[in-house]
């Protein structure tokens, strides 16, 4: 865990409620799955936010438009200092991937999949991609994932882009080895349900700290309880309990 | 340069400030990222007799100035604190800690409390009967005076430290609790609890907290909390330590002020990790600024 000052270099619109903020600071020790938490004037909690990409000093991130916190971040000018704790959760372990992994990420679960990717492809590894969304106007980053070179597959739940229907409904085009999800809890459970090999979920829960002290977000596993929070979020398929 | 010393129930801390249970773990988090040595003590995770889980998620609510929180206790249970958690935190702190301990029955109390004793590293123990998370438990002994002496009397009967009896505001008289427990051996009382609190979801229509209602905390309820020092030192000879959304070395003046001989600070250390460093590493400059020699000497200075 890091306690920094990033610089809000870029933040826009990217799809229906959805933003992109890029952040000027202090990258190291950020790993694909993890998440940051950041201060925001007027709030006393933090908001956790998972990590999109890291790259040149810069920490991407994408959220959803879902409360009042995240109503005044999207309002943020560039230039904006803002305290961040780094280096929060896991993260997913890419040693497991083998060489065809699938990643399927949902709504706010798209974003920590892209730095994932990138990663993979730069071990060498040919993974593919199931971005699902609600409908056409709030898919985001499919050109994106396709630059690194990854198979991608778009579902939307209303059919008006891509494949019709839900993430799970693109898995019988894909042959994989292992795979890594993120998305709301309905989703990863129909994953959980769908999939054929051993894989890595990521989970959401309401936070406190955001670093293990409060116990907020605890939760059981088939290993004992683990704290989302740091333990998770990420958490392997055999040990969850749903 | 100014004295930051007090002494605490017979033992001497480098200052006041002790990060509160609940919010500290067992301090491995945050010694991470700074030397918690640093800290006057620290009062580790409420412990009970037999491990817990705690309440269902959600259990964590935002707040003006605050936060709300029903994790319900959720720890090892006493034998895996004293054979797991103890011994690590031996490695990371080097001075005696607080025990933080919690029960559902009077022997429980007892119980916890009696092994806890053993552990040589244990400095005080700080009998929580006021959490108000608990169905059925903790929250009746902090709320009558009749079983909140009752818990006194148990613990101190099998116990060598200092007992500090952890006080809820959620009572009509808070004083009337400080002097049972006085009046049946309490070697301190610390104060306040969180405050009984719930929000409701406009989205879901639903409380947001899975257990409905949780405890407050945070910047919103330190003028509570300093009221309630305030009538309780009126009320007491034994010492007080003050809690209640303390966020500043500033913070922890006032509450000395009022009555407060030592200070723990909670909800701060979530929000901000470095926030009981600062604080300390704040005293200096801020007691200058109020041409304050040492610390001791201002307890109760406000009456």
């Amino acid at each position: 865990m890091k306690n920094t000052v990033f610089e809000l270099i870029k933040n826009k619109q990217i799809a229906k409620n959805t933003y992109e903020s890029v952040l000027r600071g202090d990258i190291s020790d950020i790993k694909a799955g993890q998440f940051v938490n950041i201060k925001i004037d007027g709030f006393y909690l933090r908001r956790p936010i998972s990590v999109c990409n890291v790259e040149n000093e810069e920490l991407t991130i994408i959220y959803k438009v879902v409360g009042a916190g995240t109503k005044v971040m999207a309002e943020m000018k560039q230039g904006t200092r803002l305290n961040v704790l780094t280096g929060l959760g896991n993260g997913y372990d890419l040693s497991k991937s083998g060489e065809k992994p699938l990643l399927v990420g949902g709504g706010a679960g798209v974003p920590p999949m892209y730095l994932l990717c990138r990663q993979l492809v730069k071990l060498g590894k040919t993974p593919s991609v199931i971005l699902g969304f609600g409908s056409e106007n709030e898919v985001f980053y499919e050109e994106e994932f396709q630059k690194l070179g990854a198979k991608v597959y778009v579902t939307t739940v209303d059919g008006s882009y891509g494949i019709k229907g839900f993430v799970t409904d693109a898995f019988d085009k894909v042959e994989y080895t292992y795979f890594y999800t993120c998305g709301p809890e309905p989703m990863l459970k129909a994953v959980y349900d769908k999939s054929v090999t051993s894989g890595e979920f990521s989970f959401e829960e309401r936070m406190g700290c955001g670093f293990g002290a409060c116990m907020g977000c605890s939760c059981k596993t088939k290993y004992g309880n683990k704290r989302i929070c740091k333990d998770g979020p990420v958490l392997v398929k055999e040990e969850i309990i749903w | 340069m100014v004295n930051t010393k007090v002494k605490l129930c017979g033992i001497e801390i480098d200052n006041p400030v002790i990060p509160a249970s609940g919010t500290f773990g067992f301090g491995y988090e945050f010694a991470e990222i700074y030397d918690i040595n640093k800290l006057g003590t620290f009062s580790f995770k409420g412990t009970t007799k037999d491990p817990r889980f705690g309440n269902p998620t959600p259990r964590i609510a935002e707040t003006p100035m605050g936060m709300l929180n029903s994790v319900g206790l959720q720890n090892p249970g006493v034998d895996k604190v004293i054979a797991e958690e103890l011994p690590k935190l031996a490695k990371v702190f080097n001075k005696p800690v607080m025990a933080n301990v919690s029960g559902f029955s009077i022997d429980d109390y007892a119980y916890t409390c009696e092994r806890i004793d053993k552990e040589a590293q244990v400095g005080w123990i700080e009998v929580n009967i006021s959490c108000p998370n608990v169905h059925g438990g903790g929250m009746s002994f902090g709320t009558d005076a009749k079983n909140a002496a009752a818990v006194t009397k148990a613990v101190k009967a099998v116990t060598t430290k200092p007992i500090i009896i952890k006080l809820t505001p959620n009572v009509t008289d808070i004083a009337e609790i400080a002097r049972a427990v006085e009046s049946e051996g309490a070697d301190g009382v610390s104060l306040i609890n969180t405050l009984s609190g719930m929000r409701i979801s406009l989205a879901k229509k639903k409380p947001i907290l899975k257990n409905v209602t949780g405890g407050l905390s945070g910047p919103c309820v330190f003028p509570v909390a300093l009221r309630c020092v305030w009538q309780v030192y009126n009320a007491v000879k034994i010492p007080i330590v003050g809690m209640g959304g303390v966020s500043s070395a500033e913070d922890v003046i006032e509450m000395m002020l009022a009555g407060a001989t030592a200070v723990e600070v909670g909800a701060a250390n979530l929000i901000d990790p470095y926030a009981c460093k600062k604080i300390i590493d704040d005293f200096a400059q801020v007691m200058e600024k109020y041409h304050i020699n040492s610390l001791e000497e201002i307890i109760g200075g406000a009456h």
